[in-house]
């Protein structure tokens, strides 16, 4: 494991010369970060840079607009490692509201709930209502779509959307696109779009300039992962290849409850933590299900992800961070 | 090797693998588990079906458990039946009143697939 997130750190650590950030520096931020990892898309091309608190905050005051991105928040889960998943929420929305900028906006990337139950969902509302960015955008998950189709997620989250509840909206020039990969998935299969979503994103995205910023969210990897394990969508290369012609594609998803970062062409993939229970790294148990940690080191491996965008450079930033700060000792012990 | 060693490979060796085994194998059985007659009953682990194909005469009621952690389905590929979803230690049981094959799925993760042959 620590030489799969080595390799990690060396595939995203092309240049630090220009960041005045010796490989030293940047695994000394690594430690405290636990997990962070900053890269942007300038041009289409990838650059890396080290992630630390000042880093951090140099990134998000030049940013022109910040949203975040929580996923899994599994609301009414409560087993071993986490018997509260509505405090880790909680802590993860505190770490919102302290950022230096507030965010403008806040993606939730699927499995609001652990049953789709309407105490579930209204509990996830209460603690939402705390954010200080108002606007959240979300997609289902395979969680919140149980037991009635998704028709109580589309009330509740999904108003004015298409289909199953996808939809797009724009942000100072970036175009963002909701997915739902998770509705009326196929016995053997992966996660699923569907003609129907395909032909609207085709069409979505029809006419736009190719130098416009594209964000795709969906709760599934829009990539292939690990297909044992079910993680990817079935039909993604389809929907990939309406984004190529265009410059900076970043695809943010949930699910598999761990950062994994892959960089294809132009087009960046990034998965986000969950709020709720960390799940095991592909292959290493004999299933996807939660991960028993440690209560000490829950809270390493639970985060959210923050996305810096700066219109100059058509450049968005991904940065992950944990719901515990810890110290570097915990944060070694955790994952490096 | 000294003595102690070869008792260790002669002797203790066999007996920890047994009793390796003896507590790898052992869920606790209860006695949902321990099919009647007329019935069989199908485990959720890991997110497996086990025994993923199984085949029972005419009239038997079948039983799924669900021991993960996390929720599950089943779901008949063909639409002959449907469970809720079944939480943890949450069971669905289904009759099987005519002969065939029943591909069925958890609909939430369908990768885990399984069959019921009813002869």
């Amino acid at each position: 494991m620590p030489h799969k997130k080595q390799d990690l750190i060396d595939q995203n650590l092309q240049d630090l010369n220009d960041d005045g950030v010796d490989r030293r520096g940047f695994l000394k931020c690594m430690a405290w970060a636990g997990t962070g990892l900053v890269w942007t898309m300038s041009g289409g091309v990838p650059v890396s840079r080290a992630f630390a608190k000042s880093v951090d905050k140099t990134a998000v005051k030049g940013a022109d607009f910040t949203f975040v991105q929580i996923s899994d928040s599994h609301i009414g889960f409560n087993k071993p490692a986490n018997p509260d998943v509505t405090a880790t929420l909680q802590t993860a929305i505190n770490k919102i509201n302290a950022m230096p900028q507030k965010p403008d906006f806040i993606i939730h990337t699927g499995d609001l709930s652990q049953l789709s139950k309407p105490s579930e969902f209204d509990t996830l509302d209460q603690v939402l209502k705390g954010a200080s960015a108002k606007q959240i955008y979300f997609v289902p998950g395979e969680h919140d779509m149980l037991s009635d189709n998704g028709e109580q997620f589309l009330q509740r989250y999904g108003k004015g959307t298409k289909g199953t509840g996808w939809y797009s909206f724009d942000q100072k020039g970036v175009h963002f696109v909701g997915l739902v990969n998770v509705a009326n998935l196929k016995a053997g299969g992966m996660g699923s779009l569907g003609h129907e979503q395909l032909e609207w994103l085709e069409d979505d995205l029809r006419g736009r300039s190719a130098s416009t910023p594209i964000v795709l969210f969906a709760h599934i990897p829009l990539w292939t992962i690990y297909p044992e394990w079910g993680w990817g969508t079935d039909d993604s290369a389809q929907a990939l290849s309406y984004v190529k012609r265009f410059g900076s594609v970043t695809v943010l998803n949930g699910h598999i409850h761990q950062i994994m970062q892959k960089v294809e062409g132009k087009v960046s993939f990034h998965t986000a933590m969950s709020t709720a229970f960390p799940q095991p790294a592909p292959g290493t148990a004999p299933s996807a299900g939660p991960m028993k940690v440690p209560a000490d080191q829950l809270q390493q491996m639970l985060g959210i992800t923050d996305v810096n965008y700066l219109v100059s450079g058509r450049s968005l930033a991904v940065v992950d961070s944990p719901l515990g700060a810890g110290s570097p000792a915990t944060a070694n012990a955790g994952g490096m | 090797m000294t003595k102690k060693n070869v008792w260790i490979a002669s002797v203790a060796t066999p007996i920890m693998i047994v009793a390796l085994l003896l507590f790898a194998g052992s869920r606790k059985l209860t006695a949902a588990d321990i099919p009647a007659p007329g019935s069989a009953a199908v485990q959720i682990d890991n997110f497996v079906f086990g025994p993923q194909a199984i085949t029972v005469p005419t009239g038997t009621t079948v039983t799924w458990t669900n021991h993960d952690d996390i929720p599950h389905t089943v779901v008949s590929t063909d639409g002959v039946f449907k469970s809720k979803v079944r939480d943890t230690d949450e069971k669905f049981s289904f009759t099987f009143d005519k002969p065939g094959t029943y591909a069925y799925y958890c609909s939430i993760h369908p990768k885990m697939t399984g069959k019921v042959v009813v002869q």
